[in-house]
């Protein structure tokens, strides 16, 4: 049998990046202080792991205004959905696995 | 010294194993996961309590218009009450102010305590998820609302109750997306309440006592059995 450890994503180690996939996948575009709230993290930490997200090609942000204010919101990419699956099922095997 | 430095050793030793257990807890994972799935896409804060509320007000509107009716003679009269332009008929412009004040009398109150319970639980009342269900159920009261109003100005008062009942359903549906699912069975309920009505024109106090009142609080009381009387 496969290693279900292999199914799991480096990038989803970190709590806060697989939070914001989570509310993502149900959610198709949500702003900066949306995420901020729900996550209940700092502007600096959530913008650090958001760019890691966008680097790994996981979230697409669009960058808009409401007035004059900026309004930055972001939405899941194909492939960040499949990876985010993948992750999941991952861990699904791991939990069969312990009982 | 030593025993300072052994301190930090098991708070540093005891940090890692918290985190380690945090990190590799699958189904610890795979909760919170849900958990943040659940709150980001629907609005959970809506208390049993508005519902109850709500039904209270309406029943007490419901009360007020059937003692008004009483006045112009005879309970029964409003069924055979006759058409007028609106503009000369001051009996429906007063019916129509309690309609109003009942509906912001419920509206108020179902907010004041779906406010108290979101603070309770610490969640925030505006966010997306509470816009996004305003929207949703508004988009179709409004519209009933507009018209029904629309009907009155024609001297068609027959088919408020009904129209009212089918269109208050239809906006519960469509905002259960984005809320308790259960409040869909509410909208269910009204919606054949008012197709029934249909048949029954004349008797839309009843109907309105029945769709706006009684369910609301039964609803109510459900909801607040299920989700709050433990918490």
């Amino acid at each position: 049998m496969k290693n279900p450890i292999n199914g799991l994503n480096k990038i989803f180690e970190s709590r806060i990046r697989l939070g914001v996939m989570s509310i993502l996948m149900v959610n198709e575009e949500i702003n900066f202080n949306d995420l901020k709230q729900m996550l209940e993290v700092t502007d600096g930490n959530l913008a650090t792991h958001l760019v890691n997200l966008e680097e790994n090609g996981f979230i697409k942000v669009h960058k808009g205004f409401i007035g004059r204010k900026t309004n930055t919101t972001y939405s899941i990419t194909k492939p960040g959905e499949k990876a985010f699956n993948d992750h999941i099922i991952a861990l699904e095997h791991m939990i069969k696995g312990m009982k | 010294m030593i025993w300072k430095c052994e301190k930090l050793f098991y708070t540093l030793y005891y940090k890692v194993l918290f985190m380690g257990e945090i990190n590799q807890n699958p189904g610890e994972i795979v909760k919170d996961i849900k958990q943040l799935m659940e709150r980001s896409s629907r609005f959970i804060s809506l208390s049993g309590l508005s519902g109850i509320a709500a039904g209270i007000c309406a029943l007490a509107g419901v009360l007020v218009a059937y003692i008004m009716l009483d006045d112009i003679g005879g309970r029964t009269n409003y069924r055979v009450y006759y058409r007028l332009p609106l503009s000369e008929d001051t009996l429906t412009l007063k019916l129509l102010g309690l309609a109003a004040a009942t509906f912001a009398l419920a509206f108020i109150s179902a907010f004041y305590l779906t406010w108290r319970k979101a603070k309770k639980n610490n969640l925030p009342v505006w966010d997306h998820t509470s816009r996004r269900l305003f929207w949703n159920m508004i988009i179709p009261m409004v519209a009933g609302g507009l018209f029904m109003l629309g009907m009155l100005q024609y001297g068609e008062w027959r088919f408020v109750a009904p129209c009212s009942l089918v269109f208050y359903g239809l906006a519960l549906v469509n905002a259960s997306k984005y809320t308790l699912t259960e409040i869909r069975y509410l909208g269910y309920c009204d919606i054949a309440l008012g197709l029934i009505n249909m048949q029954f024109i004349g008797y839309g106090l009843y109907f309105w006592a029945a769709g706006f009142g009684v369910l609301h609080i039964i609803y109510g009381a459900i909801m607040w059995q299920k989700y709050e009387r433990k918490s």
